[in-house]
């Protein structure tokens, strides 16, 4: 255990789902527009998580009218409201840069098929 | 004219991060503060100055020798490991032995913190005065990260004194004006303070009311 654990560990979530690179994701992110807050949504799929801990970060890509944006969140951030994973994907390295450089159909990531237990 | 100072002795524990009211990652050090003990007050009556003598630290009594054992025996306190004065107009409101903890102070008080720098070791003017340093390209030769010149020629025929060169850096006394305190956990015997503060972890640290605090 760290010294610093205790702290951290009163700002760490714990209803943060598993996810992965390559998941796809619904993000419900609370904005504040003045004095009123309403909650948005980034859907796209995730092309990376780093770090560890309370520094721990995941960044979703989404696709939006043609223009690729990206949008990096702490995992433990507040200003998260709620995470839902759409779907499994089925990659095979842990940050899908390359999907930057990919368009359309090329840009679709497999559906990983859950293994019958 | 002078200045009510309040201090307390601490150790450094680490950095963090943690997220304030809005919901923004504030970069924070974990200072573990106190207990101090008062071991001595200087009275301008007495020894010329107005100030407080700290104690902070907890050491073995058979490494105390007999002066010191006897200097904090005369204030009733444990011998510590640290001594501090802070110079401070209120002294004559401590009293011998009194125990201070981060109860001296509050959350969004502006502090200064000094602590002893990490050790660099023998280092070279780009890393100890940030120097620019040569061209990594164009014909460069041997020579990225000298100082280039250090003076004139024949007048003045010398290099100034004080002229900044290569040498020992880091592990000096430093202070660290204006740092915020973030939040106090009393439980935990911790403060929080925005941003960095000099020294390595375990280093021993004192923090003040800002000197330059509204």
């Amino acid at each position: 255990m760290n010294t610093l654990d205790a702290i951290d560990s009163a700002s760490l979530r714990d209803d943060v789902p598993d996810f992965r690179p390559g998941d796809s994701l619904k993000v419900h992110v609370k904005v504040v527009e003045g004095s009123r807050s309403r909650v948005q949504v980034f859907a796209g799929v995730v092309i990376r998580r780093q770090g560890g801990g309370i520094r721990e970060t995941f960044t979703v890509r989404k696709v939006s009218f043609g223009t690729g944006v990206e949008r990096t969140f702490p995992v433990h951030s507040p200003i998260i409201e709620s995470i839902e994973v759409v779907s499994r994907g089925d990659v095979r390295r842990a940050k899908l840069y390359y999907l930057r450089d990919l368009r359309g159909k090329a840009a679709k990531i497999r559906e990983k098929r859950e293994i019958a237990k | 004219m002078g200045k009510n100072v309040k201090g307390v002795l601490g150790e450094k524990l680490g950095m963090t991060q943690v997220w304030d009211d809005a919901n923004r990652v504030v970069p924070v050090t974990v200072i573990k503060a106190g207990p101090c003990v008062v071991t001595q007050v200087r009275s301008p009556e007495v020894d010329g100055y107005s100030a407080v003598q700290l104690g902070y630290g907890a050491i073995e009594p058979r490494k105390v020798n007999k002066p010191d054992a006897g200097h904090f025996a005369k204030a009733g306190a444990a011998p510590k490991r640290y001594l501090v004065e802070l110079r401070t107009d209120d002294a004559s409101e401590y009293t011998l032995g009194q125990e201070i903890g981060l109860e001296t102070f509050e959350a969004g008080q502006e502090v200064d913190i000094t602590g002893t720098t990490k050790g660099k070791g023998y280092s070279g003017v780009m890393k100890r005065h940030g120097f620019h340093g040569v061209s990594a390209s164009h014909g460069a030769h041997r020579n990225h990260r000298k100082p280039g010149s250090i003076g004139a020629c024949a007048t003045p025929g010398r290099v100034f004194r004080g002229m900044r060169m290569a040498g020992r850096d880091g592990n000096e006394r430093k202070t660290i004006q204006n740092l915020q305190i973030h939040s106090i956990d009393a439980e935990k015997g911790v403060l929080l303070v925005k941003g960095a503060v000099p020294g390595s972890k375990g280093s021993l640290v004192l923090i003040r009311t800002a000197a330059k605090g509204a």
